[in-house]
């Protein structure tokens, strides 16, 4: 049970955006500037940036987080969708490119400990093509995902069990990309 | 020497802001509604210095050297601890600070927040709310502990580069104290001798 009076039967960052709109417009206002539009001369596709997302929540051991930016970024991947879950199960053998093994690397040290980003780690992701904004870019996802799953489990949101609901969330996220739900006090708008 | 090419001369999150202005904006629009704004609401128990000492002590707890100056300076000018000692008290010991047992219990709270979300215990809540904490202060306390650990590593990850000299702080604290988290660029002073 929610540890505040959360709208009923919203799940995750869902339920804290719809209960506090004043700090989740901004919370999704960000999500939307890092998963979708990205630095100027980043090479990250959205897929890419919400599978970032995905893994980072997953060291985390945030479900809610790891399983709808995972549906985002099959939803963004389309028959390349498989290779979201191998990554998740395994980076190292998954079928993606060197240079997106090596940001997750950076990724998963700033998840850790971010004083532990070590030139050598950043020097590997340059000579696999990496640009400034894809490593600022990484750099942020990883940071802001240590963020949004600790909000999300710090005040103990719902979790839905069922993948149905998360392939649902996967596709808005892939479509719509981060707006502000309707407010709860209009439940003729609430369809979601 | 900092991961990424960034302006030369800004401290600590400012370098990586100018790089990115698009996500600066939602940035600094977060923590100006968070440490600044929401202080005023009729729903909240904690003041902007009492929400600037939770981002110190988190920023302590991750080892981030420029947050945790910063933000103990803001939190110092707007709590009147002119020479820094309350902020040195929390980061040392907060149960043995001059605070109040509900910023005790909120601060319990941040540092489970910390650790990991999952960490925080119903009785931890239990125990802030029988201090008198709100669902409010429940609710921002942990955002603020949770964009603290965001802040903190983007700050770390791309290795930026903080002043040592704490005068820099304190100009820059009486200006944020006053006018608000800003990406742009007129705070700070150009030459080595603020005045």
């Amino acid at each position: 049970m929610p540890h505040i009076p959360l709208p009923d039967g919203v799940p995750g960052i869902r339920s804290l955006v719809m209960y506090r709109p004043d700090t989740g417009q901004h919370l999704y206002a960000l999500a939307q500037a890092l998963l979708r539009a990205g630095s100027p001369d980043s090479t990250l596709t959205s897929a890419e940036r919400e599978l970032i997302a995905a893994f980072v929540s997953k060291q985390n051991q945030t479900d809610f987080c790891m399983k709808s930016h995972a549906a985002a970024s099959r939803h963004l991947y389309a028959d390349q969708r498989d290779l979201v879950d191998q990554t998740l199960a395994d980076t190292e053998t998954a079928p993606i490119s060197a240079k997106l093994k090596a940001l997750l690397a950076i990724a998963d040290h700033v998840q850790a400990d971010a004083r532990t980003v070590s030139d050598e780690l950043v020097a590997a992701a340059r000579e696999e093509g990496a640009t400034d904004g894809d490593i600022h870019d990484t750099v942020l996802i990883a940071a802001s995902f240590c963020m949004y799953n600790r909000y999300v489990d710090g005040l103990a949101t719902l979790t839905p069990t069922d993948p149905a609901a998360y392939e649902a969330m996967g596709e808005r996220m892939g479509t719509v990309g981060y707006q502000l739900p309707a407010p709860q006090a209009s439940p003729a708008t609430h369809l979601s | 020497m900092p991961h990424i090419e960034l302006p030369a001369g800004l401290p600590g999150i400012r370098g990586p802001m100018a790089f990115s202005p698009e996500t600066a904006r939602p940035l600094n629009d977060l923590v100006n509604v968070l440490l600044r704004a929401n202080a005023h609401r009729p729903e909240s128990g904690l003041s902007e210095g009492e929400r600037e000492l939770i981002a110190t002590y988190v920023s302590s707890l991750n080892d981030c050297f420029f947050c945790q100056t910063i933000h103990g300076a803001v939190a110092s000018q707007h709590l009147g601890d002119d020479d820094w000692s309350l902020v040195k008290s929390v980061k040392g010991d907060y149960q043995r600070a001059a605070i109040s047992p509900k910023m005790k219990a909120l601060l319990t709270i941040a540092g489970s927040v910390q650790q990991g979300g999952k960490s925080v215990s119903p009785a931890q809540v239990e125990a802030a709310r029988a201090e008198g904490a709100t669902d409010h202060d429940v609710h921002d306390t942990v955002l603020i502990a949770a964009a603290f650990c965001m802040f903190n590593r983007y700050v770390d990850g791309l290795a930026t580069w903080a002043p040592q000299d704490p005068t820099l702080y304190r100009y820059r604290a009486q200006k944020v104290a006053e006018y608000g988290y800003t990406h742009e660029d007129h705070y700070m002073p150009t030459t080595d001798s603020p005045t």
